[in-house]
C-alpha cells in the first residue's frame, strides 16, 4: 500500500509573531510560571541522557521540579551523543570574522534546503552562545590556544570559525558536562534515575500525557510512572537502516510509541548519509564507524575506470583512475555537500566500479597531499582519524588510499513540535534528535550538539513552566494505566510467544538492506513502491517466524525483538512520506526530480511544508506550511 | 580462522557461573570481538540455546559500555576497548577465555554483564562543578592555560568503562577517581568545591567497597584512553591537603 489520507493543515501557533529577534523573548514573557515553591510537587518525566535528556533533566531539577529519568543504558554517560566528534556550533563571533546570530541562523535555514521555520532556527542561533558559556563553567575542557582563550575552526562549507571543539571528543566532553551536571541533581535527590530501563509506552489520560511504562531490562518487571509532563529525549530512527554509525542500543520505541499514542510524526523521509565512514567488511558488520568529513580538504576520492578492477590502487596508473566528484563537480570537486559526495559514492559502487569488498567502497588517497605537504603536515592534520582507521582495516592509509563509504548517520525527521517543543499531545514534549524541528531536510555539521543543548538546557525549561503553570491537572484514571500496560504486557508476551525460526537480526538486517536500497540516498517512485509492498510481508514474517531464546527477564534478543518490531513499522511511514514528497531536497533525494545536471530539484510551490502524520490505517497527512519571510529559498550549485 | 572460546556463563548475581567451551568457525581476522560474540549468539540461537549476554553500544570505543576479560586482561591483549580489537591479534585456531569484570564492587549481573553503577555513585558524591543553567559568565571570562586545558582534557577522555577496577588486584577504582579528581583541579571552574570534591569522592569510593591503592600500576597498563598513572598522584597530593585543611 502506498495510500494516506490527506487531513487538515496543521500550524505552530506557540511562535510569536513580530521581528524575529524578540520572539523568544517575548514568548518567555507570555509563559505562566511556577513559583519556585511549588515547583517540588511536580513530577517530570524525562526519557533519555543524551545531551538533550541530561541537560533537561539536571536543568528541572535544579528549577525545583522533581524528575523522574530514564535511559536503556547501564549509565546515564553512555548516550550515544558521546560519539559525536566534531564540534559544536555558536555565534559567538570570537574570531572577529563578520559571524552573527543572523548569519547562524541563516547558514542553518539555507543548509536545511528550506525546510526548516525561520521561528525555531532563529531562537537555536540566539541560544548558542549560551551553550558554550554554560560548558565552560561545568569545566568542559575546549580546545584552547595559549592565551588561554578558546579555539574554534571552520566546519562543513561555512565560511566563519564558529566551531567549538574538544579534539575529535567534542560530544563526549559535552555529554559529560551534561551528566555530571545530572549526577549532582541525582546526588541532591531531586533526580530519581532509573538505568537499564526502557520506556515501552506513553499513559495518555484526559487526552494529556501522565506517564510512561518502562521496563527494567534486568528483571524484566513492566512499571508505570506517573508525572505532570513527559519529556522525550531518545535520539533519532537511523538503526531502522541496520547498519548505522548510531549505536547498536539507539532505537525509535519510545518516539513510535508516542506516535501510536497520538503524537505527529513529521517528516520521517528526511535521513542524512555522512559521505565518509569506514566501509563494510564482511557480512559479520554490526556497525559502521564515521571518519570526519575533514579529511576531504586533503584526500582525493576516486575509482578504477575499469569496472571490477582486481589490482590493487598503487599498481592502478593514473590514467585508469576516475576522480568523479573532480570530473563533475570542477569547481568544488571533493568538497562538495554531503548529500552530493554520498549519491556520487553510491552511483559508482553501483555501476560496479567500487573497490574493496562486496565493491561497496571508494578510495580517499592521500598520495599527492603527502607528496605536496610532506608526512608530517599530514600526520598533524589527521594523525588520529589516521590512527582510527588503521586499527579497524589494518591497512595504513599514509602508503595505501583509504577506502570509504557512505552511512546513515543522523535523522532531521522526528515528532512533530510546536515552538514551545510540544507533541501533538499536551504534555508530551519532545527534544533533541528526536524531535524535527530544526535541520530542514539537511543537518549542517556541528549542529546536533548545539540543538540537543540548546533544547535540554534553555528552551525546554521555560516552556515546560507555561504548561504546567497553565494546566490544572487531576488524578490519573488507573483503567487509563492498567490498559496501557495490560499491552506492554501483551506484547512482551506475544513476542516471546513465537518461538519461530528466524533470529532478531536476521529480520533486522533484512529490513535496513531493503530500506537502504529504496528509502536510501536516491529514492524512486518505483523502488518506494516494491518496498512498501515488502516491509508489511516482512513484518508479518517477523511476528510469525522470530525466535525469542530466554524468558521475560534479563533478555538482550528480547530488547532487540521489541525495538526491531518498531523499526518494522516506522519504516512504512518513512516509505509513505518519501513517496508523497514528490521533490528532491536536501538528504531526500527523489530521481524523477533532478536538474539536468543530477542535482535535488525543489518544488517550493507545492511542498515547502512540514509533512506531520498523524498515526492511522492509512496515515493522515497534516501540512504545516513553510513562511520565509528573511531568507530566500534559492538553488544550490556545485559545479 | 577458526577460534575457541570458553566464556562465563552465568543465570543470575545469585547463581553459580562457569566457563563453557564453544568452537567458532568462519571468523574473519577483520572481525571485531564483540562480532565474535555476536556471530557466536546467532550460532546459540539457531540452536535454540539462550546467547551470551554483554554489555555494549557505540562500538566505536568511546561509550564504555562493553568491556570483558579476555585471556586474563581486561580488553584483552590490545590496549583499546573490546569493541576495537579484532581478530587479527588471536593466532587461527587458539583457545580465549571470555571473563567479565571481577571486582567486589561490580556484581555480575549476567554472563558477561556486571554493574558499574558504583561508579556512577562516586561521581554523584561530587565530580561535577557546581554551576546550574544560567549561572554562567562570558565563556572568555576566565582563560584557562593551555597545557592545564589540555592535561584536563586527557583525564576527562575516561569512559567510565571499569577496566583498572578490573585489572587492579585490589579492585580499586582509584585511576577513575584520580582522573575526575585532576580533570576538574586543574581547571579555575568549581575552585571553591575543591577540597570538598576530593573528600567526598574518595569517600564513597571507600563505601562502594572498591579497594585501596598499591601502586601496581595495572590500571594504567589497560586503560583505552591512557589515563596518567601520575593522575593517582594529584588525587593523593589533593586529598591530603583537603584533610589537612579539614
Amino acid at each position: 500500500m502506498s495510500g494516506y489520507l490527506t487531513g487538515d493543515p496543521i500550524a505552530d501557533t506557540k511562535a510569536p509573531g513580530g521581528p524575529l529577534e524578540n520572539r523568544w523573548d517575548a514568548r518567555k514573557f507570555a509563559a505562566k510560571l511556577v513559583n519556585p515553591a511549588n515547583r517540588r510537587r511536580h513530577r517530570v518525566i524525562v526519557v533519555g541522557t543524551g545531551l538533550a535528556g541530561g541537560s533537561a533533566g539536571a536543568t528541572l531539577a535544579e528549577q525545583g521540579y522533581h524528575v523522574v529519568q530514564f535511559c536503556f543504558q547501564d549509565s546515564p554517560r553512555r548516550a550515544h551523543s558521546v560519539a559525536a566528534q566534531g564540534g559544536i556550533n555558536a555565534a559567538k563571533n570570537y574570531r572577529n570574522d563578520g559571524d552573527s546570530v543572523y548569519r547562524l541562523f541563516h547558514d542553518t535555514v539555507k543548509g536545511g534546503d528550506f525546510r526548516a521555520r525561520e521561528s525555531n532556527v532563529y531562537r537555536l542561533a540566539q541560544v548558542s552562545a549560551q551553550i558554550i558559556d554554560q560548558a565552560v563553567a561545568q569545566g568542559v575542557p575546549f580546545a584552547r590556544e595559549y592565551g588561554g582563550l578558546l579555539d574554534t575552526r571552520s566546519f562543513g562549507g561555512v565560511q566563519v570559525q564558529r566551531t567549538f571543539y574538544a579534539r575529535g571528543q567534542t560530544g563526549q566532553q559535552l555529554l559529560i558536562g551534561a551528566y555530571q551536571a545530572l549526577s549532582r541533581q541525582i546526588g541532591a535527590g531531586n533526580v530519581e534515575l532509573h538505568a537499564r530501563t526502557e520506556m515501552l509506552d506513553l499513559v495518555v489520560d484526559g487526552g494529556r500525557a501522565r506517564g510512561v511504562v518502562a521496563r527494567d531490562l534486568v528483571t524484566g518487571e513492566i512499571t508505570t510512572h506517573l508525572a505532570d509532563a513527559v519529556v522525550l529525549a531518545t535520539g533519532g530512527y537511523g538503526n531502522v537502516f541496520s547498519l548505522s554509525t548510531n549505536a547498536k542500543g539507539s532505537n525509535a520505541t519510545a518516539i513510535w510509541r508516542a506516535h501510536k499514542r497520538g503524537a505527529y510524526f513529521a517528516n520521517p523521509c528526511f535521513t542524512q548519509i555522512h559521505p565518509t565512514c569506514i566501509p563494510r567488511s564482511g557480512e559479520h558488520q554490526s556497525k559502521l564507524t564515521l571518519m570526519s568529513e575533514s579529511l576531504r580538504n586533503d584526500g582525493r576520492i576516486w575509482v578504477p575506470k575499469r569496472a571490477g578492477d582486481p589490482r590493487p590502487p598503487g599498481e592502478i596508473p593514473e590514467d585508469e583512475r576516475d576522480y568523479y566528484l573532480e570530473r563533475r563537480y570542477p569547481s568544488f570537486g571533493n568538497l562538495v555537500p554531503r548529500d552530493i559526495a554520498s549519491r556520487a559514492a553510491k552511483n559508482v559502487c553501483d555501476a560496479g566500479f567500487g573497490v574493496g569488498p562486496g565493491g561497496l567502497g571508494v578510495y580517499l588517497d592521500f598520495a599527492d597531499a603527502i607528496a605536496r605537504l610532506g608526512r608530517p603536515a599530514i600526520e598533524a592534520r589527521y594523525g588520529n582519524l589516521f590512527d582510527m582507521y588503521q586499527r579497524i582495516t589494518a591497512e595504513d592509509p599514509y602508503t595505501v588510499p583509504m577506502r570509504i563509504y557512505p552511512a546513515i548517520h543522523y535523522t532531521m525527521g522526528g515528532l512533530w513540535v510546536d515552538y514551545d517543543l510540544q507533541s501533538t499531545i499536551p504534555g508530551l514534549f519532545v527534544i533533541g534528535e528526536a524531535n524535527f524541528s530544526d535541520h530542514g531536510a539537511n543537518r549542517l555539521g556541528a549542529s546536533a550538539l548545539m540543538q540537543g543543548l540548546a533544547d535540554g538546557y534553555f528552551v525546554l525549561p521555560a516552556t515546560v513552566n507555561d504548561y504546567l503553570g497553565g494546566t490544572r491537572l487531576g488524578d490519573v484514571d488507573p483503567g487509563a494505566v492498567a490498559r496501557v500496560e495490560t499491552e506492554v504486557r501483551d506484547r512482551i508476551a506475544r513476542l516471546l510467544a513465537v518461538e519461530g525460526t528466524r533470529s532478531v537480526d536476521s529480520f533486522h538486517r533484512e529490513l535496513g538492506l531493503l530500506m537502504w536500497d529504496h528509502c536510501g540516498m536516491s529514492r524512486t517512485r518505483e523502488g518506494l513502491r516494491t518496498a512498501l509492498d515488502r516491509v508489511p510481508q516482512l513484518r508479518a514474517e517477523f511476528w510469525r517466524d522470530v525466535r525469542i531464546p530466554g524468558g521475560p527477564e534479563f533478555n538482550q534478543e528480547l530488547e532487540k525483538a521489541n525495538r526491531v518490531a518498531d523499526f518494522l513499522e516506522l519504516a512504512e511511514l518513512m516509505l509513505v512520506d518519501a513517496l508523497a514528497r514528490e521533490e528532491s531536497c536536501g538528504g531526500h533525494f527523489r530521481e524523477e526530480h533532478q536538474t539536468p545536471e543530477g542535482e535535488a530539484l525543489r518544488d517550493d510551490g507545492n511542498f515547502a511544508h512540514v509533512a506531520a502524520w498523524e498515526h492511522g490505517t492509512p496515515p493522515v497527512l497534516h501540512r504545516e506550511q513553510l513562511v520565509f519571510e528573511h531568507v530566500h529559498p534559492s538553488q544550490r550549485s556545485y559545479t | 580462522m577458526k577460534l575457541t572460546v570458553r566464556v562465563w556463563r552465568q543465570a543470575g548475581p545469585a547463581a553459580e557461573g562457569r566457563l563453557v567451551t564453544y568452537p567458532v568457525d568462519g571468523l574473519s581476522p577483520d572481525m571485531s570481538f564483540l562480532e565474535l560474540l555476536d556471530v557466536l549468539n546467532q550460532q546459540l540461537i539457531a540452536a535454540g540455546d539462550e546467547p551470551i549476554a554483554f554489555d555494549h553500544d557505540c562500538r566505536e570505543g568511546i561509550c564504555g559500555s562493553c568491556g570483558v576479560v579476555i585471556d586474563g586482561q581486561a580488553h584483552g591483549p590490545e590496549r583499546t576497548t573490546s569493541c576495537q580489537l579484532h581478530l587479527r591479534s588471536f593466532a587461527d585456531g587458539a583457545v580465549v577465555d571470555v571473563e567479565p569484570w571481577r571486582a567486589k564492587a561490580f556484581p555480575v549481573v549476567k554472563d558477561l554483564v556486571v554493574d558499574r553503577s558504583a561508579l556512577d555513585r562516586i561521581v554523584q558524591a561530587g565530580g561535577y562543578v557546581s554551576a546550574p543553567t544560567g549561572s554562567a559568565p562570558d565563556a572568555h571570562a576566565t582563560p584557562v592555560p593551555k597545557p592545564d586545558a589540555d592535561l584536563a582534557f586527557d583525564n576527562a577522555t575516561c569512559i567510565g568503562c571499569g577496566a583498572c577496577v578490573a585489572a587492579c588486584p585490589n579492585g580499586s577504582a582509584t585511576l577513575f577517581t584520580a582522573a575526575k579528581v585532576t580533570h576538574l583541579s586543574l581547571l579555575p571552574q568549581g575552585g571553591p568545591e575543591r577540597a570538598r570534591r576530593v573528600l567526598d569522592m574518595v569517600e564513597a569510593m571507600d563505601a562502594e567497597g572498591f579497594g585501596g591503592c598499591t601502586n601496581t600500576g595495572e590500571c594504567v597498563a589497560v586503560c583505552p584512553k591512557g589515563i596518567p598513572f601520575a593522575s593517582i598522584t594529584t588525587l593523593n597530593r589533593e586529598f591530603l591537603a583537603a584533610a589537612r585543611a579539614r
